[in-house]
């Protein structure tokens, strides 16, 4: 299931996986009165990994670095507050859809002007597309300005007048979003097997020559660039249900840049680098934060250490430890 | 429109602009010539601000703090690009944007420590601390306009140095062909050191200067990190010439978006951004 990993990782990773999973059966009991709050922290962190993943398409797979891709989270954030109707549920199969919908049309546009610039200038496209989506939800009164919006009631899935998932429990919360960061994570497996994948990935290697073999890769870059941003739109969906709040800051340059840390930390071209990214880099500022006010200098030294000592992420030092060299990067 | 009015405007587009220009021209010589992509750029402008504000409650006097200030980030830069740039030459451009972004961390944190998170002022200079009246109820700070011509008289030295001199002649060397200046027997890794550090004192200085007409608070370089990107690759990466068009273009789109379109202000400079690119995807001079 896992692709072409080794097998030694591939077990790693499943075994973090199943921590993961039965996390509400261990937690309690190692963490006691602290349970509920870590169970939101790591729903949230799994969140952020979604976006990292979605972002590591573009920056490790086609080469194409985005430095506004929190656009599409926050934008996916607000489609839901903009979606609910005010004091009763929305239903999930009704508004995700719409959500990824929209968020999949915008990328499109977006990603139609920026992939003419390549480089420097497309981050920097990127993060002029993406500061405009800060500031339209900023300055306009659309879902309260500046404020922000918040989302009365969580959406919930029912079939027959029952309610069968309601995101209004942290618990249940946590099993969609472990849910949907498996069912991510598979996918782009499956996109990056495909001839559409082994393109794109020639894309981010060798542009020229891919064009020179007689493909267009804008349309490919184009293609990655709204799939990118609808699973973005994914991750702020349910980033906005977790909370019940958007704000404008969900869509700025520094949560921008903040993922491209984590794909970058993690491990670009890897999909399961960005994910190990997110929870490194969250859970230690959540440790730091924890021991000082101060954590974001240890936290500086931290990446610092981290892009001297391991020149292709965390996922470069466990594919060189399970035996298999030069897989992903760049 | 009042002509006095549009003046002022014009006035304060070109004051930022300029301000813009110091900090923008250290970050495109640094990308041209080094291939370093250097987040951390906007915080030697802030390092410049904090220690400008705290130089000058020492010594109790801005210019002093000014000039004190600079060598302080040169030789602070210098370090940063022996210890650490200077490792990631050879890697990706990814990894100096990781190894830069811990580096604002840092800064940022450090200044907070030493400084703490409150916002600071820094008093006008009482020998510049007047205005130049315009109309009856229209008038101009002298600061602004003094601010202004220091930076055009730096702005006009960088153009001597970098046209004229032997020195200059390898910056401009190193930003069009990076390997053949090394296998010409120039000291390159003094070159770099020596750029990274103008750079940041540059930057430095347009901090410590700007500090009597903006707070000094901790964060303060990310904004105008951006805004100098923007300028960058509006005139295209390692062009000098191209940074202070930009530089121009931002300052004024910037000022006349505020006066214009009050609501859409921010808009304005990522638009103007927008649309040059789309234009000319390698920005006005590359």
């Amino acid at each position: 299931m896992t692709g072409g990993l080794p097998k030694r990782l591939t077990l790693i990773l499943l075994v973090l996986l199943a921590a993961l999973a039965l996390f509400p059966v261990w937690g309690p009991l190692a963490f006691a009165a602290k349970y509920a709050f870590l169970l939101q922290k790591l729903t949230g962190i799994m969140i952020l990994a979604i976006l990292a993943m979605s972002l590591d398409l573009l920056v490790g797979i086609a080469g194409l670095v985005s430095l506004g891709h929190a656009a599409f989270f926050g934008l996916g954030g607000y489609m839901l507050a903009i979606l609910s109707p005010q004091y009763e549920a929305a239903n999930l199969w009704v508004v995700l859809p719409a959500t990824m919908a929209a968020v999949a049309a915008v990328s499109a546009v977006v990603g139609f002007l920026a992939i003419r610039t390549a480089g420097i200038y497309f981050i920097m496209v990127t993060l002029a597309f993406g500061q405009m989506g800060y500031y339209f939800f900023n300055d306009s009164k659309l879902a309260g300005g500046s404020d922000g919006a918040y989302i009365y009631v969580k959406p919930v899935v029912e079939a027959f007048g029952t309610t069968l998932v309601n995101l209004d429990s942290k618990q249940s919360f946590f099993f969609v979003v472990l849910g949907a960061l498996v069912a991510v994570y598979l996918l782009l497996r499956v996109v990056l097997a495909s001839p559409f994948g082994r393109v794109l990935a020639a894309i981010g290697v060798n542009e020229g020559r891919v064009r020179g073999l007689g493909f267009d890769p804008m349309a490919y870059k184009l293609v990655a660039f709204t799939i990118a941003g609808a699973l973005a739109g994914l991750a702020g969906f349910l980033a906005a249900s977790q909370y019940g709040f958007v704000s404008p800051a969900m869509l700025g340059w520094h949560q921008s840049g903040h993922v491209l840390v984590m794909v970058i930390l993690g491990g670009m071209g890897t999909l399961f680098g960005p994910i190990l990214g997110a929870f490194i880099l969250e859970l230690a500022h959540f440790g730091l934060e924890a021991v000082t006010e101060h954590w974001l200098l240890p936290m500086g030294v931290l990446v610092i250490a981290i892009v001297l000592a391991l020149p292709k992420g965390v996922a470069g030092l466990l594919l060189q430890w399970c035996g298999k060299k030069g897989e992903g990067g760049q | 429109m009042d002509f006095w009015f549009f003046l002022i405007q014009v006035l304060n587009g070109v004051q930022y602009g300029l301000l813009l220009f110091l900090v923008a021209s250290g970050l495109t010589l640094i990308f041209g010539i080094m291939g370093i992509i250097n987040l951390a750029h906007g915080a030697f402008y802030m390092l410049g601000a904090y220690l400008a504000y705290w130089l000058a409650r020492t010594t109790g006097s801005l210019v002093a703090a000014v000039l004190l200030s600079l060598p302080i980030s040169a030789a602070i830069g210098y370090v940063i690009e022996a210890l650490l740039v200077r490792t990631l030459y050879r890697r990706d451009h990814l990894d100096q944007v990781l190894l830069t972004y811990g580096l604002i961390l840092i800064f940022n944190e450090a200044t907070r420590m030493a400084w703490g998170a409150d916002v600071h002022g820094v008093p006008v200079p009482e020998a510049l601390n007047w205005s130049i009246k315009l109309t009856d109820t229209l008038s101009y700070p002298v600061y602004r306009l003094m601010l202004s011509g220091v930076c055009a008289v730096l702005a006009i030295g960088m153009y001597l140095v970098i046209a004229r001199t032997r020195f200059g002649m390898w910056v401009r060397a190193g930003a069009s062909n990076r390997d053949m200046v090394a296998a010409l027997g120039i000291d390159v890794k003094l070159l770099f050191g020596l750029v990274f550090a103008i750079g940041a004192a540059l930057a430095g200085l347009a901090g410590a200067i700007s500090t009597p007409i903006t707070s000094v608070a901790p964060g303060m370089g990310d904004s105008v990190l951006i805004l100098c990107f923007v300028v960058v690759v509006i005139g295209g990466v390692g062009s000098i010439k191209g940074a202070f068009l930009g530089a121009m273009l931002i300052g004024l789109a910037d000022t006349f978006g505020k006066v214009f379109v009050p609501d859409f202000a921010s808009f304005t400079v990522y638009g103007v951004m927008a649309a040059v690119l789309l234009w000319k995807p390698r920005g006005l001079f590359s």
